[in-house]
Formats: C-alpha cells, structure tokens, sequence
C-alpha cells in the first residue's frame, strides 16, 4: 500500500527534463564525432591557410579555406545589425512613449507577425523583387547588399520585441518622477528610460546578431553563393551557412567532415552569443 | 539651449513615427506582393492536387500531407519531453537552483541554434546513426529538438502564473503534488500548454534549413513515415530556385504559408488575452 506517486513523479519528470536537457549536448557531440575526421585529416589551420574551397573527399588533394565564408557571414551579420539596432529602437520608442494606445497596439501586432513569417519567404521575396532592383543599380544583382537587407527586414522584429519588452520593465516610478521633475520626453527617456533598459535591448541585439549569423535559407537565395572575399556592397557573397546548405547533399569524406567543422563553429559562436546575452540581462556584466 | 533642447525633442518624434511608418510600409509591401501574385491561382483543387511537372503545374496536397505528418511526429515527440520539463523546472526548482539552472541554460542555447545546425545533427543522428535514411520521421524528430525549447518556455510560464494560494489550498486539504498537479494546477496552467503548442507549430511549419538534409526533397505522397517527403516551405524553396518556370506556384504556396502562420499567430494571441490577461507570453 506504500505506493508513493508523488516520489515517482519527481523521478519521472527529473528523468524528462535530464532527456530535454541533453539534446543539446547530444549536437555537441555528433557535430564533434562528425568533425573529428575533418580535424584529424586536415588539421585546424588549413582551414585558414588553404589557399582555397575546393573541397575534395580525399584531404590530400582538396584544399579547405574557410575564411572568404567566414568573412561572408560576418559581413552580412554587422551590416544587418548596424541597421536594424536604430530602427528596432525608435520602433519600440514608437510603441510605448510616442504612438496612441490604438496604433501603438495595432503596430505591434504587425511587428509580431512579421517576427513569424519564415525565412524561406522573406528570401523568395528578396529573389525575386529585391534582387532585381538591386540589379537595376549594379549587376550583379544577388549580394552582400541584398543579404543585409533581407536579414535587417527579419532581425528587426526580434529587437524591437525585445526591446519593447525592456521598456516594459522599466519601474513605473521612474517615468512618474521624471514627469514630476518637469522632464521633456526625449530628456526622459535619454536620463531614465534608456540608461534602465539598457542590459534588455542589449540582450536583443545580441540575440538578433545570433539569428543574422545562423540565418541559411533567406541568405542561400539571394546572396549569389560564390566563394570569394567581397570587396564591395554589390559582390555576390557565400556564408558558412549557405556553404552547408549547398554542398552537404552531395558531399562525402573528407569534404563532409569539413562541412560538419562548419557547423561546430557556428554552434560555438552561437552559443557563446547566447550565454552573453544572458549574463547581460541578468545585469552581471 | 532651451532651443537646443527642443528641437531634439520634436526630431525623435518625427524620427519614430518616420520609422514606424515606413517599416510598416516596408511590410505591407512584402505582403501585398506575396498576396496579390499568390491569389492569382490561389484555389480548393491547389490545395488537392498533387504537384505535377517538378512542381510547375498541379498543386500542394502530397506536399501539405508530408508537412502534417512531420508536425504530428515533431508534437508526439516533443510535447511530454516539453511538459515534463515545464513541470519540473516551474513546481520543483527555485530558480537558482544549480540543478534547474543547468537545464534554463542549456535550454536557451538550444533556442538559439541555426536551424542548419539542426539539419546537420539530424542527418547525423537519425538518418546515419539511428539509420532512417531520408524520412519523414528524421525530419519530424529534428524538428521536435528544434521547438523543445520554445514548449518549454510558454508552459513554464503558465506553471508560474498559477497563484501559489492554489497550491497552499491543495496543501491544505491533504493533497499530494502529484495529485495537486493533475486535478489543480494542470487545469488552470493549461493555456500556456496551448500557448506553446501553437508557437511550436509556427516555428516547425516555417522551418527549411534543418529539414533539406533529414526529411528530404521527395515530392511524391508519402506512403508511409519512412518515405521521405518535401514540406511546404521547402516546396517554395525549390521552386524558386530549382525550378525555372516555378515562380507563380511558389507564390501561391508562400501564400498558404503565410495565411497559416498568420492563423497560428492569432490563435495564440486569442489564447493568451483570452485566459490570462495577456501576460503568459513575455
């Protein structure tokens, strides 16, 4: 009759979220297992002192740059962010000290949509209406320009969410006392409101640069795909991402191992992103 | 300086309302864009019929068929992994316990990984390792590591926002946590499951990227969940870029995706205003 349901459950539920728990230590690993040939065979620096990608099942004959993508997806992630901060934050500003409650409401359920509407669409829209103007400009057409403009468009909702939901946290004192104090708003928000949330809208830029980073679809259709160092605005770039993306449906070896060394890399960055954002808006740095 | 001051003031309110009306524009415009070219073919037999000639003609059903088949293996998979762990880390954590930290940290870097991280992982692991080769079950099991955190999140939540006078009065009448948590807290935390639900749903209906490699390219009517089979967003995909000639159908196909996903968003707006006063989402 010692039948104890409540013990059982809490080992149940331990078991479940250990499980849930290890997902992520379960990528870890086999993006590891999987890299290991690629390190072993090739060996780190090659990857940087290659002097190209042309990859090749056999490591000998193949040679392995990863730098010119590297250097892509850099690129397209600070052009994107550069823009997208401003914007995000006089968006939020927008919605909660300048807009009437209606629109301010209205506004906001437009960013939301957008924040869901998947990559996949926003890249077939760049391909096939924003890439054709920027063609009109300068051919070629698909671009680094073409990439940080589409991923400005999809990591704007991000931040402004987020930093939408700063604001929300700042104490309501803390507006009442700057209107005591006879404060103009943009007095307001440059003492009070801004230097308060400062660690949130932190926190969703970095976030936002995660997502910039590891974006694969919207970025493959209009950036061009080609291997090369962009030396300007309008050169077709590749992205680690979009290297994956292209090249792991038929690559074998050696050449697969490099891609899955790829991977690990942006699971690294990103994860130390996202550890960062973290300690940020937990106000230890 | 008085003078100084003021301009400032009134160029950041010209300054916001510039932005937000021309981010508003900028997104109207993508809409109407996808809507006024997708409408054009946008019917009941686009949706019953299957894609003929790569995709060019014909419409989407095999297409949406492999789509929900992978939702459901995805939601089968990742709803009790998701719920228990909501469970624990809301009733059985404090939240600086190292033991839930662990897990809240994890967690969040799992939210954040690329999704072609994600293809890369489940081609590795269930396709190589586990050996389902190109499937609609690797794709639906990549997808429910991808919206675990996601479920997580909003259930918690939902477990938080239940007022603790609840649990001293199930306490207080002899209950067990077991018992308080199916008959007294389940019951009121339950729009947060739903909550989490609908954006898991969002989150694996829009993905492509871990999807190319585990689920596959095949745009036949799946047999059974060990055929590979395409989803819609890789359907629009390789239409636009695979397929010359594939434009109006991938127009059409982006446009049920978008009126899904503008669905599901609403859903969730609808659950959340609806059974809590809007603050289970943050």
């Amino acid at each position: 009759m010692k039948f104890n349901s409540d013990g059982i459950l809490l080992w149940l539920l331990r078991t479940v979220a250990v499980a849930a728990g290890g997902v992520l230590i379960l990528i870890f690993s086999f993006l590891l297992i999987e890299s290991i040939s690629a390190f072993r065979e090739i060996g780190f620096f090659r990857f940087f002192s290659d002097p190209s990608w042309h990859p090749n099942t056999n490591s000998n004959t193949g040679s392995y740059n990863l730098v010119p993508m590297i250097l892509g997806s850099f690129y397209v992630m600070l052009g994107a962010v550069f823009l997208a901060t401003p914007l995000a934050i006089l968006s939020a500003l927008f919605c909660h000290f300048y807009a009437p409650a209606a629109v301010a409401g209205f506004y906001r359920r437009i960013i939301e949509v957008f924040a869901g509407i998947p990559s996949v669409v926003y890249g077939f829209w760049g391909l096939v209406v924003l890439v054709p103007l920027i063609r009109e400009v300068q051919p070629p057409g698909p671009s680094l320009l073409a990439g940080i403009f589409i991923l400005t468009i999809m990591i704007l909702p991000t931040i402004a969410l987020m930093t939408d939901a700063a604001f929300s946290g700042v104490p309501k004192n803390y507006i009442v006392a700057a209107k005591a104090l006879g404060m103009r708003r943009w007095t307001m928000l440059r003492a009070a409101i801004i230097p308060a949330s400062r660690f949130g809208i932190t926190a969703g830029v970095i976030l936002g640069a995660g997502r910039a980073i590891g974006e694969t679809m919207a970025i493959l259709m209009v950036c061009g795909n080609v291997v090369q160092t962009p030396r300007g605005l309008f050169d077709p770039i590749r992205t680690l991402t979009a290297n994956i993306a292209l090249e792991m449906a038929y690559a074998t070896g050696d050449h697969r191992s490099a891609l899955f060394v790829s991977g690990f890399i942006l699971l690294v960055a990103i994860a130390a992103m996202v550890m960062v954002a973290d300690l940020v808006k937990a106000d230890v740095i | 300086m008085e003078i100084h001051r003021n301009i400032t003031d009134k160029l950041l309110v010209v300054g916001v309302w510039v932005t937000a009306i021309a981010v508003t524009c900028l997104f109207a415009w993508i809409l109407s864009d996808i809507l006024s070219n997708g409408l054009k073919n946008l019917s009941w037999t686009f949706l019953i019929e299957s894609p003929h000639d790569a995709g060019r003609s014909g419409g989407i059903a095999s297409v949406l068929v492999s789509t929900c088949l992978i939702l459901i293996i995805c939601l089968v998979v990742a709803l009790p992994l998701g719920f228990g762990t909501a469970v624990l880390l809301a009733e059985y954590t404090s939240e600086d316990k190292l033991f839930g930290r662990i897990i809240r940290c994890n967690l969040d870097v799992l939210a954040g990984v690329p999704s072609i991280v994600f293809g890369l992982f489940g081609n590795a692991f269930f396709c190589i390792y586990l050996g389902m080769g190109f499937s609609i079950l690797s794709g639906g099991l990549t997808l429910a590591c991808m919206v675990l955190p996601i479920l997580i999140r909003s259930t918690e939540a939902g477990f938080r926002s239940v007022s603790d006078d609840y649990r001293r009065a199930a306490a207080g009448l002899g209950m067990g946590r077991a018992r308080t948590l199916v008959y007294i807290l389940l019951p009121v935390a339950a729009p947060g499951l739903a909550v989490g639900i609908v954006l898991g749903i969002g989150r694996a209906i829009a993905e492509t990227a871990a999807l190319l490699f585990t689920s596959g390219y095949v745009d036949r009517m799946p047999g059974s969940v060990l055929d590979s089979g395409r989803s819609i967003s890789i359907h629009i995909y390789d239409l636009s870029m695979n397929v010359p000639g594939g434009e109006s159908n991938a127009y059409t196909t982006a446009l049920v995706l978008v009126i899904l996903l503008v669905v599901i968003n609403w859903t969730s707006t609808w659950v959340t205003n609806r059974f809590s006063g809007g603050n289970l989402l943050y």
